[in-house]
């Protein structure tokens, strides 16, 4: 649970890829915890009469997913002073035992000496296709 | 029907103080699927150099809900169909971690509204601080509301 240290941080070095299962159970739970009871999240009536394909994940339970390969890498959540994402495509969840994918790979995109940050980008897909843009996220290091 | 232009600039202050509680924090920590110590044991917290257990970096998503009904969307003057709305974008500033115990006031200020390929683009921002004023994150939400074209 420490720090990552600068030192130990290049421009290019690779994060683990990690993939996230979401199923409607999911959505369920992170309505509960979140307080987004938006009926697209959880009602295939509402979400096809609103014109989605199906129910859609709350984009902030994929940004949490997300979240986690930056907090597990910087080694300390309180590390992670800016996080921003924009969300281009939903994450369409299926009602059935398998779900959808989410994606994440991480790379460290630039690193500042002087702040001790580090910028890190985040490609995040689910069935080949990005479902999040201009993924960053900046790690104060140790 | 259009987003209400005459919101943008107002300001809404959370009627009451938001208490961050261990049991949310470990709620929405579990929601994410995130079992990081840090989230969940006061010892191993402590350990690491904190007061208490911290909440993960999206966890004001919370309280941007909480506030929901005293808030613009909320406000059937502003013209958003909650049904219509998708996230656009979002990000977190943080000045300070935030940790179980701490009593947090926060203000929404609706930044801007405009049309974007048949759709609104809504977009606050929220400053959340402790009770005593000191800055703890500056959450930036972006909310599309798709048109009556795409339902």
């Amino acid at each position: 649970m420490t720090r990552r240290a600068f030192e130990d941080v290049t421009v290019g070095d690779v994060l683990e890829p990690r993939a996230f299962n979401v199923r409607r159970s999911s959505l369920i739970r992170y309505a509960g915890a979140s307080g987004d009871f938006n009926v697209i999240h959880w009602s295939e009536r509402t979400a096809k009469d609103v014109g989605l394909p199906n129910v859609i994940a709350h984009g902030m339970f994929t940004m949490a997913q997300v979240g986690r390969v930056v907090t597990d890498w910087a080694g300390d959540p309180s590390a992670v002073v800016e996080f921003g994402v924009r969300f281009a495509r939903p994450v369409v969840v299926p009602d059935d035992d398998a779900g959808a994918e989410i994606l994440v790979i991480g790379m460290v995109e630039k690193v500042d000496p002087e702040a001790r940050t580090a910028q890190v980008n985040l490609t995040v897909t689910v069935g080949g296709e990005k479902v999040l843009m201009g993924s960053r996220a900046t790690v104060r290091l140790a | 029907m259009p987003v209400n232009r005459d919101f943008i600039g107002r300001e809404y202050v959370a009627p009451t103080v938001y208490e961050v509680s261990r049991e949310k924090i470990r709620d929405f920590a579990v929601a994410i699927g995130d079992l990081n110590p840090l989230y969940l044991e006061p010892d191993a917290a402590r350990s690491a150099g904190h007061p208490d257990v911290l909440a993960p970096p999206t966890f004001l998503t919370v309280l941007g809900f909480r506030f929901h009904d005293h808030g613009p969307i909320g406000d059937p003057e502003f013209g958003v169909d909650f049904s219509m709305v998708v996230h656009g974008e979002q990000r977190f500033v943080a000045h300070r971690p935030v940790y179980a115990g701490d009593r947090l006031a926060s203000k929404q200020v609706v930044e801007n509204v405009r049309s974007m390929a048949g759709n609104e683009m809504v977009t606050t921002r929220t400053y959340v601080t402790l009770e005593g004023g000191e800055p703890v994150a500056d959450v930036f939400w972006s909310l599309v509301v798709r048109g009556p074209d795409q339902r």
